[in-house]
């Protein structure tokens, strides 16, 4: 990867960041424009569920009656899940459900965590399509369990129409159904999306606009120093948002599963 | 007569008045969740998941702010 990184020469640093920034060249065929088959962003996600497997692969392979540190790591991990956002909020009958979303939790944490290792710095979860998957299993989940649970007719009758006199439904049932069945996949997509987007076109911003002052004249040029101070600050920002988001889409499906599951609304 | 002239693209601060809204939101979120911890410290677990459950939902306003601004940015 290393051959790739891009040199700027001073004069000429791109300054305004846009979207064109989030497309990397591609590592197979190397270097080529234009093909997006086998890019970076594939190549960390291929390591990011590598590292997912054989983390709890290897700490859970020998558990011990006093855990090491791995095993305590990924314990505590799924214990935080299973225990504060699962049975929380399905009961105990939704333990089912927490190796799944536990998994989920760390596939997006560490995706995320790509935003700001050094080297790297950027999310694969900053392309919308990996959110919009995710979402997709999300949805696919929550209407499946409580299609499941209900049966279909009962199902929609829960979702779709609140206890309210009978002359507003008309307009409430319109709002149900967008609010359940379409913004919700879409919103959990797009929050996901919009906060990595977001974070490493801020981080460019006050990184390349650090060099752009430099550039510009003698009074700016100390200004810069700021502006890269800035960078190092908002990483720490981003450090708590790639934590905050896994843990929101998290508790967003699993509150939308709950929603499925509940007898009455 | 022109009384004043803008360049380039306005979007920023179109954004800027977007965020006003989820900007008091989020505010209102979090001040309600301090209030009713100082009053009822034994609760603060049990309406934390809410709190982020509202965070997120208010926040997605925001957020759908930067992506159509990038989506519609079209012709200037």
């Amino acid at each position: 990867m290393s051959g790739q990184v891009i040199a700027l020469p001073l004069a000429d640093v791109p300054f305004p960041p846009g979207v064109e920034d989030f497309y990397l060249p591609s590592l197979i065929p190397w270097g080529a424009h234009e093909s997006y088959w086998f890019t970076k962003i594939t190549a960390l996600v291929w390591v990011t569920t590598a590292i997912l497997i054989l983390f709890f692969v290897l700490s859970y392979r020998n558990p011990k009656m006093v855990p090491r540190k791995a095993q305590w790591l990924a314990e505590s991990t799924y214990g935080f899940v299973r225990n504060n956002i699962v049975v929380d909020m399905l009961g105990h009958t939704g333990v089912r459900f927490a190796p799944y979303l536990t998994t989920l939790f760390c596939f997006i944490f560490l995706n995320n965590l790509w935003g700001i290792v050094p080297g790297v710095q950027l999310s694969p979860n900053s392309h919308i399509a990996f959110p919009t998957v995710l979402a997709l299993i999300s949805y696919v989940l929550f209407n499946w369990i409580g299609i499941k649970k209900f049966g279909f007719a009962r199902y929609f009758k829960n979702a779709l129409v609140p206890p309210a006199p009978l002359f507003i439904l008309p307009i409430l049932i319109p709002i149900e159904f967008v609010s359940t069945f379409l913004f919700r996949p879409f919103t959990l997509a797009l929050r996901l999306f919009a906060n990595m987007f977001a974070g490493h076109l801020i981080l460019l911003v006050f990184t390349l606009g650090g060099f752009a002052m430099l550039n510009a004249n003698l009074w700016l040029a100390p200004v810069s120093v700021l502006s890269w101070l800035m960078t190092i600050a908002l990483t720490f920002l981003e450090a708590l948002i790639v934590v905050l988001q896994a843990y929101v889409f998290v508790v967003l499906t699993t509150s939308y599963m709950q929603g499925a599951l509940a007898e009455e609304h | 007569m022109e009384l004043a002239e803008v360049t380039g693209s306005v979007a920023a601060i179109g954004y800027g008045l977007a965020a006003i809204g989820p900007g008091i939101g989020v505010g209102l979120i979090f001040a309600s969740y301090i209030q009713a911890t100082a009053r009822q410290p034994e609760s603060s677990r049990m309406t934390l998941p809410f709190v982020w459950i509202g965070f997120a939902v208010v926040e997605a306003l925001a957020l759908l702010g930067i992506a159509f601004g990038i989506v519609w940015q079209g012709g200037s």
